[in-house]
């Protein structure tokens, strides 16, 4: 459709207002319904959050209280600092930073070369890989999931300490380390990375790529020097949903990831629930902590996440 | 002295002289295949590669510490008298049948709801947006206790109207169900989908019809529908594929019980493969989890494929 690019580029979707339509006054009463229905859902939508802080805030035994109280008494702030201190979630946040950290940076550059690769050069077989990247797209990754483990666990790792990747001189081979939750990401960086990267590069106009061949840039140097810097909005999108899905990930480092000094905050929150299902007060605030990093980003970048969902949705 | 000239040229450049030597097509096609390098190389060892393992796997008996043992089509017939299987297959279908319809026909009401313009909308679009972020395994906890029994908010509203309280988790009958709710409350993102979709539908249309004397209906059925078909299909058939690889809820919050009733397949193969150490007969699973998608994938694709309206076909 004619329409999804200019979609994609219409990206603040929930923070514009637009007054497309005026109401005209038989419309009054389906438009008190319609406000009626929106509070309602917005209740709907609010209460588990509301409930997940008061909840957090709440004392061990006022929690398992019947009929609970909204608003706890006295506020158990300690929740957090003992939930976040019962476990070394320090330790597990810089290493899910690191992989976090590792990923962007994998994503962003590799799928933007296979994008540009895609989108600017025209090459035999071009439609041929470009064929295999939508087909890897609708490819489900959990059939994966044993056969990789299988090679991951043979490939080797040199004897070094290397605490970015989290290899250790124990380490034997990639499993405990972070190199099957990174390295992967080197090469190609997602098929939905290269196909949003893509559509985007297809959309700067050919004429700046032409100029600046006339002056001898090389195509490596169109890429970098005039495709990265005009794509920065695409490629701060990507790198937000990279940090979403690795900051989020729990089956790929509850696979990998043995030793307790390698754990991320997903599998460290995993493991404390394992050991203490009673304490609700303690898992809850855990919880509210994974959020609030994830909140923070949303609010500072809002239209990117928007531009994100929208451009995902909208290929048909 | 003319071979010298040449070479301190090809020197000078930074290409190589054999690559100048060629036509421009050649040289376009090496460079493209430079581009897209990373991707040719990362589909055959991290697609390509396990695909082929996970075929050899599959005639295996492998615990990952004795070496691979050949068992010829063992594994496979497992496969026909696995009773946990057939519940594992029982609680994704159920899940993904009652989660993917229910969350396309939520997010599209919302998005209908939202897709209106007054002061302070932007409010209502981040309220119902935000739950769709929230990090899986938060997600999971929230909800356990959300669905707790005695001291959850589900039953703390049931009782207060009156009714009797569920035992959500606990019951083979309603872990599904709750599973269900927990996967409504984040569909954000189809809602954001849908009303980018509506925003693009051209007013002259639903004017053009209301001239015509079309109600609401008769408005939603003849010209939202059709218009948005393609961004329909695509949210289901997306939404078939994510849903049935569930695994973070099962795992944290029933950890597959009660009486397996919560034992997603991808659960099903995490187990098998890294609690049993049984890695061929995982290979086997996984296979079926693959066969699955592809004949949902192309019942989707032929019954509803050929539904979607397209406005500029062969765009």
């Amino acid at each position: 459709m004619a329409t999804y690019d200019q979609l994609a580029d219409d990206s603040a979707v929930i923070v514009d207002v637009d007054n497309k339509r005026a109401s005209k006054p038989k419309d009054r009463v389906w438009n008190g319904v319609t406000i009626a229905l929106l509070l309602i859902m917005a209740a709907v939508m609010l209460l588990p959050f509301v409930w997940l802080v008061t909840s957090s805030l709440k004392g061990q035994i006022e929690i398992f209280q019947y009929p609970p109280q909204w608003i706890p008494n006295p506020i158990h702030w300690d929740n957090y600092t003992n939930a976040l201190t019962a476990k070394p979630f320090d330790v597990y946040l810089i290493n899910t930073l690191k992989i976090v950290f590792l990923n962007v940076i994998a994503v962003v550059g590799s799928a933007s070369l296979c994008a540009y690769g895609f989108a600017r050069i025209k090459f035999w077989g071009r439609d041929f890989w470009f064929g295999i990247v939508l087909a890897t797209l609708f490819l489900p990754y959990a059939i994966l999931i044993v056969p990789q483990f299988i090679i991951f666990s043979k490939l080797p790792v040199p004897q070094i300490n290397f605490p970015l990747l989290g290899i250790t001189t124990e380490s034997r081979n990639w499993v405990d380390t972070f190199l099957p939750l990174t390295i992967p990401y080197f090469f190609g960086g997602g098929a939905f990375n290269i196909f949003l990267l893509r559509q985007f590069f297809r959309t700067i106009p050919e004429e700046l790529a032409d100029a600046a061949r006339i002056d001898g840039c090389t195509e490596l140097g169109i890429y970098w020097r005039i495709m990265m810097p005009l794509a920065k909005p695409a490629l701060i999108t990507v790198a937000i949903f990279t940090f979403l899905n690795s900051w989020n990930d729990l089956l790929g480092p509850v696979i990998y990831l043995r030793s307790p000094n390698n754990f991320t905050v997903a599998v460290g929150l995993a493991s404390f629930r394992s050991l203490q299902s009673s304490r609700w007060d303690l898992q809850l605030a855990a919880a509210t902590a994974l959020i609030i990093p994830v909140m923070i980003l949303f609010f500072f970048a809002q239209r990117y996440f928007i531009k994100g969902v929208v451009m995902s949705g909208l290929k048909g | 002295m003319t071979t010298q000239s040449t070479l301190k040229v090809s020197t000078s450049s930074s290409r190589p002289r054999g690559f100048k030597s060629l036509s421009s097509t050649q040289r376009r096609t090496i460079t493209g295949y430079l581009f897209i390098m990373p991707f040719i190389l990362g589909f055959l060892f991290w697609f390509l590669a396990p695909a082929l393992v996970a075929l050899y796997l599959t005639f295996q008996k492998y615990n990952l510490i004795s070496p691979p043992q050949y068992v010829g089509l063992d594994n496979i017939q497992q496969l026909f008298k696995d009773p946990l299987l057939l519940l594992s297959l029982k609680a994704t279908f159920l899940y993904t049948l009652l989660s993917v319809p229910l969350s396309l026909l939520l997010s599209f009401f919302l998005a209908t709801l939202i897709n209106r313009q007054f002061r302070g909308i932007a409010i209502f679009r981040t309220i119902y947006y935000l739950p769709s972020i929230v990090p899986a395994v938060a997600n999971a906890l929230l909800w356990a206790w959300m669905f707790n029994t005695e001291f959850g908010l589900i039953n703390v509203f049931i009782r207060a109207l009156g009714g009797t309280k569920v035992a959500w988790l606990q019951s083979t009958s309603w872990a599904i169900p709750a599973f269900v709710i927990l996967s409504l409350w984040g569909t954000g993102s189809s809602m954001i989908i849908f009303l980018a979709g509506l925003q693009g539908i051209p007013d002259i249309y639903y004017e053009a019809a209301e001239i015509d004397g079309a109600g609401r209906w008769a408005k939603l059925r003849h010209i939202t529908l059709p218009l948005m078909s393609p961004i329909i299909f695509f949210n289901l058939l997306l939404g078939f594929i994510n849903t049935f690889q569930v695994f973070t809820i099962g795992y944290l919050v029933t950890n597959g019980g009660p009486e397996n009733s919560t034992l997603f397949l991808v659960l099903y193969i995490y187990r098998t493969a890294f609690r049993s150490q049984n890695m061929g007969y995982a290979a086997a699973l996984s296979w079926v989890l693959f066969f699955i998608l592809m004949i949902l994938s192309f019942i989707t694709f032929k019954y509803l494929g050929n539904r979607v309206y397209y406005e500029n076909p062969g765009d």
